[in-house]
């Protein structure tokens, strides 16, 4: 169960930081430029992040206790692929819950 | 007038994001409230941060019993890519009045993002007209993403565990992944940040995350500079 205290640190904390990353060059920098290595790093953040954080959770699942899950991986690498060809995340997302949902009756 | 018609526009832009965000909403609540969280306490999580996967990686971090610093932190690296929004949003809005910048920047989420920058290359507009038209597109998405979570909070423990929904947010990430991979330095940069986290998934409390993300932005930012050399010199 998670203590309350540290819940409310983490929603405050984050609403504000969350506030602060979205603020900081909207409200701070304005018109000035901005030095060519940090644009050039924070165009990757969310390429490198989102798979850093997906990949463990799709290899080793929690409710599996981290076993690897055929019908997971099936539907990771389906809803992945269909991203990624079609660039339409809600077909993608309705086609992996659809694998996710529907495989396992198969068996 | 025609500043009524930015906004109006905005708003039908935006309408077909509802069917993204109403279900990705409905499952934070649904599993904060597995997490033990109580309604009041999801929605304001979803109201102080709107930002679906810092929610997520926030919460799962704290069900893991990691520290909240941790925590914390994990969920700030998820949310970096909001600078990023900031930055290429400026030389668009940045004139506007800063009251508006600072209601703007709290609203600025993935999709209004995506909707405003592609609007504002696509039309010439005055500043006033441009801050219409970002609040129009907010009001469909923000709005639905708050309600959504209550509703999900409110009927969270209906759900049958044997769902699956463990698995609905790698799934809904995945599905964001690849239209985000538009440039080989961005599939260079997925790379990287996948065998990184994987090969320090033995670090406690997921720090496994942050040194993944560091690499692939670093990998992401070499492979574009490589290639860029690389074009330069056929050229």
């Amino acid at each position: 169960m998670i203590d309350t205290v540290s819940l409310w640190v983490v929603i405050i904390g984050l609403g504000l930081g969350s506030f602060g990353l979205r603020y900081v060059f909207l409200g701070l920098v304005g018109d000035r430029p901005m030095p060519a290595w940090l644009l050039r790093h924070l165009r990757y953040t969310a390429a490198a992040i989102i798979p850093a954080l997906v990949a463990p959770l799709v290899l080793w699942p929690r409710a599996t206790g981290g076993e690897p899950d055929p019908v997971r991986l099936v539907a990771a690498l389906a809803t992945f692929a269909i991203g990624y060809v079609t660039k339409n995340v809600f077909l993608a997302m309705v086609c992996g819950a659809g694998i996710l949902a529907g495989l396992p009756l198969l068996y | 007038m025609r500043i009524h018609a930015s906004f109006w526009r905005g708003m039908r832009d935006a309408l077909p994001f509802l069917v993204v965000v109403i279900p990705f909403a409905v499952l934070f609540g649904v599993v904060a409230t597995e997490a033990g969280l109580n309604v009041y306490e999801a929605l304001a999580f979803s109201v102080a941060v709107i930002a679906g996967a810092a929610q997520f990686t926030a919460l799962q971090l704290m069900m893991d019993d990691a520290p909240t610093w941790v925590a914390l932190a994990s969920a700030l690296a998820v949310n970096l890519r909001l600078a990023m929004y900031s930055a290429s949003i400026t030389p668009h809005i940045g004139a506007a009045p800063r009251w508006q910048r600072v209601l703007a920047a709290y609203f600025l989420v993935d999709q209004v993002f995506a909707l405003t920058q592609l609007e504002y290359e696509r039309r010439t507009m005055p500043i006033a007209e441009k801050m219409a038209y970002f609040f129009g597109v907010v009001i469909p998405i923000c709005v639905p993403w708050y309600l959504a979570t209550l509703a999900g909070a409110m009927v969270g423990k209906a759900i049958p565990e044997s769902l699956g929904l463990d698995f609905v947010l790698p799934i809904a990430f995945l599905a964001m992944l690849g239209p985000l991979l538009r440039t080989p330095a961005h599939i260079v940069a997925a790379l990287a940040g996948i065998v990184v986290a994987l090969s320090f998934a033995w670090l406690p409390y997921n720090l496994s995350l942050m040194a993944g993300g560091l690499a692939g932005m670093m990998a992401g930012a070499q492979a574009e500079l490589w290639l860029e050399r690389r074009k330069e010199g056929k050229a």
